[in-house]
């Protein structure tokens, strides 16, 4: 009777089982099949023109055949041989551009960082006009970029330009001759200044939105424990916002290294060999010079340069994490 | 079910990618165009006025003339200067271009390499009035040599030397130079207090390889080869580029400011009082509009090596400028197309939109008008008539412009650092420039 029973209660136990397996399979493909929609747009928008930049990389695409690019002739490695050759000039200025745009990356990169963190962290004492210093830190963020740095360029305009104006008329730095901002080396500079001020706001957001989640009573306790404010930031603030900052700077990376809008519109389609950064450096080569085979081996480049970056640094830090929970 | 929707899912991809492909890859050739939509039209024109607004002020009852007379309803787009290249590259390549537009006249060649534009062949010429109603330099400059146009000429320009008469008048100088020689000595006159004697537009690169160009005819040299190779380090080119550059450099009789100019700013210094001359094309309106007098200004034929008068050759002192007017190939409404290019092209037309443009009618009827007759056009329309000659007509001509522009444009940024220029640093600059060119 009991065994019956029991054997009965295990024969409705696997049905439900089985029931309930049947019932999850179905509600599996749901989210699938929700995220279709956008899986087919990704394909579209992102998968199927790298598909053809990476065709059109080794094709001999110039203003002959960009009506019908699929007639152009094959060509194989020679766009790449063409990069890579830094014995000749194409490959020469290619290797230039991308050094100039590591440096000013880092600098960027680390400048944005910096200032986002300190600003973050001294707001986060309560004081007066917090608010509104809040929103005006917060201002180059939302600005349109493209108004932002035209501003930035009539600024740095050499005879009547703001920059110029308080340098030399009014602290009477640098001597009466007024420097040039867009022109020459001090280009480098001045795309640096503007790249920054864009950029570290971002870094402030996120900085900010980080320390909000560590808790009072640790910064408390180490007060009581007798812990300066410097060994706080040290001990607490910097650990705690780790993982966000990893993001962080990976984000800024991959925007600082291939932004586009900051140069273009301060410069023009031909920066100044100063600064000429790897994003514009392309699009000369492709869409200014029409040779489109050599522009897209170039991009397929540079996706794989921060594919790489990308992957190092995520096995790198998510190392740091995996030795962090054991 | 399961199956049903991946078979969807897989067809709705495919047809999507059919799409895309379909839109990027352009369509095979066809004869020129079809006529499945005969009531409509997309032009896209060039910023020819102060703004677009202003263009589309002048253009709008043009457009509603034309509607009213043929009953085809043109879509007007009035593109700027900056996006207009990379406009009609876009179109070109995806197909999905206007009916008719605009390109500048020295892009002929380029875009006539893509295929794209509608050959202008006797037949097509003959739809609109013939050939010959059309001034022979402005036709040199709609294609390559010995192949039928890739367009028609629709506002001709040319280069003039426009001067301060008040500031020519205070520094004691009578009138304007004719040589390079006597432009440098009176250059130095004029350039002191803060006034300067000649602008530039360093950083513009257009405006650049047009004086360079000009430079390198009056030294006999060629940007490009009988073969269509490119010539740029050639030492007459060399020569060229320095003598333009050392004007700042070496002359300075232009302020090291104009280095970073391309926005026209050289105009508004002008304009200020702050320049005594400027080579410019058309400069009428600018001047007026930045608030000068008709009166204040002189016109006259930008100069010429010692020793001659404006001429063919080496006395070449102007490029052909001006703007063309192109059909699409694959345009759906092919006989209208026609119609409209004709009606722009038309003496009635013509008179109207070169008036107000300041520029010269390249349809000989329509020169005749007693409009073009100032003292400013006359010059215009002299040099365009003896002493201009077209940009090289290569396939190669807009990466050129940007490869030698540049190259203009950073010996310009050594000049205003104080750095020398030297033949050796001009000749290092245009080898590097010639080997960004596509093989």
């Amino acid at each position: 009777m009991t065994s019956v029973t029991t054997e009965g209660a295990g024969r409705l136990r696997r049905t439900a089982t089985r029931v309930r397996g049947t019932g999850r399979v179905r509600r599996g493909a749901l989210p699938y099949l929700l995220l279709l929609p956008a899986l087919l747009l990704e394909l579209l928008i992102h998968l199927v023109p790298m598909v053809m930049g990476i065709l059109m990389s080794f094709r001999e695409l110039t203003q002959f055949f960009i009506r019908d690019w699929s007639r152009a002739p094959w060509t194989g490695f020679d766009n790449y041989d063409l990069a890579v050759d830094v014995n000749r000039p194409v490959g020469e200025a290619l290797l230039g551009s991308f050094l100039t745009t590591c440096l000013f990356t880092l600098l960027s990169v680390a400048l944005c960082w910096f200032l986002g963190t300190a600003a973050a962290v001294f707001m986060q004492e309560n004081f007066r006009g917090r608010g509104v210093l809040r929103a005006l830190f917060l201002v180059p963020y939302a600005l349109p970029v493209y108004a932002a740095v035209i501003t930035w360029a009539f600024m740095f305009q050499r005879d009547n330009g703001l920059v110029n104006h308080v340098i030399h008329d009014q602290l009477g730095l640098g001597g009466a001759e007024h420097t040039f901002w867009l022109l020459g080396d001090n280009s480098f500079w001045a795309l640096l200044i503007v790249s920054v001020w864009k950029g570290w706001p971002f870094a402030f957001l996120i900085v900010m939105a980080a320390l909000q989640n560590i808790p009072k009573e640790l910064y408390e306790a180490a007060a009581l424990d007798g812990a300066g404010i410097w060994q706080q930031i040290r001990r607490i603030t910097l650990p705690s916002v780790g993982a966000v900052n990893q993001v962080l700077i990976l984000v800024l990376f991959l925007w600082t290294f291939n932004d586009f809008n900051t140069p273009f519109v301060l410069f023009g389609k031909s920066a100044p060999e100063a600064a000429d950064l790897i994003s514009i450096h392309i699009y000369q080569s492709s869409f200014v010079t029409w040779n489109f085979g050599t522009g897209s081996a170039m991009s397929v480049l540079l996706l794989l340069f921060l594919l790489l970056v990308t992957a190092v640094y995520l096995f790198l830090t998510s190392r740091g994490r995996r030795d962090a929970d054991a | 079910m399961r199956r049903t929707r991946a078979a969807a899912a897989v067809t709705v991809t495919a047809s999507l990618l059919a799409a895309a492909t379909a839109c990027g890859g352009g369509s095979a050739d066809s004869g020129g165009g079809s006529n499945t939509a005969p009531k409509e039209l997309t032009y896209w024109a060039s910023n020819q006025g102060p703004d677009i607004a202003a263009d589309q002020a002048t253009l709008g009852p043009e457009l509603k003339k034309f509607e009213q007379q043929t009953g085809i309803k043109v879509k007007l787009e009035v593109v700027p200067w900056s996006d207009l290249l990379n406009r009609i590259l876009a179109a070109t390549a995806s197909g999905q271009g206007p009916d008719v537009l605009n390109i500048g006249n020295t892009w002929s060649s380029s875009l006539q390499a893509t295929g794209a534009l509608l050959p202008w062949d006797a037949k097509n010429f003959d739809a609109i009035g013939g050939k010959d109603r059309f001034v022979a330099s402005a036709i040199g400059s709609a294609g390559a040599t010995g192949k039928d146009p890739a367009a028609v000429p629709l506002y001709s320009m040319s280069y003039a030397l426009y001067y301060n008469k008040k500031m020519f008048q205070d520094a004691g100088v009578e009138k304007p130079p004719a040589t390079w020689d006597e432009m440098v000595t009176i250059g130095r006159k004029l350039s002191k207090d803060g006034k300067w004697a000649l602008g530039a537009e360093g950083s513009n690169l257009s405006n650049n390889i047009h004086q360079a160009f000009v430079f390198s005819k009056q030294h006999g040299a060629e940007f490009f080869d009988g073969a269509g190779k490119p010539t740029f380090d050639s030492p007459g080119n060399v020569d060229a580029v320095k003598q333009y550059v050392d004007l700042m450099a070496k002359d300075k009789i232009v302020a090291p400011g104009n280095a970073e100019y391309d926005k026209n700013q050289s105009l508004q210094d002008f304009a200020n009082g702050k320049t005594a001359m400027v080579l410019w094309q058309s400069a009428a309106t600018s001047f007026k509009a930045n608030g000068m007098k008709e009166g204040d200004w002189g016109v006259a034929p930008v100069p010429v090596p010692a020793g001659g008068a404006p001429g063919a050759g080496k006395n070449t002192n102007s490029m052909v400028a001006g703007i063309n007017m192109a059909v699409f190939k694959n345009t759906d409404n092919i006989d209208g197309a026609l119609k409209f290019v004709k009606f722009m092209t038309g003496d009635e037309e013509q008179k109207i939109l070169n008036k107000t443009y300041g520029s010269i009618p390249p349809v000989k009827a329509a020169q005749t008008d007693g409009a073009f007759a100032t003292d400013d056009l006359t010059v215009l329309r002299n040099t365009l008539g003896t002493s201009a000659a077209p940009l090289p007509q290569v396939p190669e001509e807009s990466q050129f412009e940007t490869a030698v522009g540049t190259a203009v444009k950073e010996l310009f940024a050594e000049a205003a650092a104080g750095n020398p220029v030297t033949t050796e640093s001009v000749k290092a600059k245009l080898t590097k420039a010639q080997q960004q060119m596509s093989k």
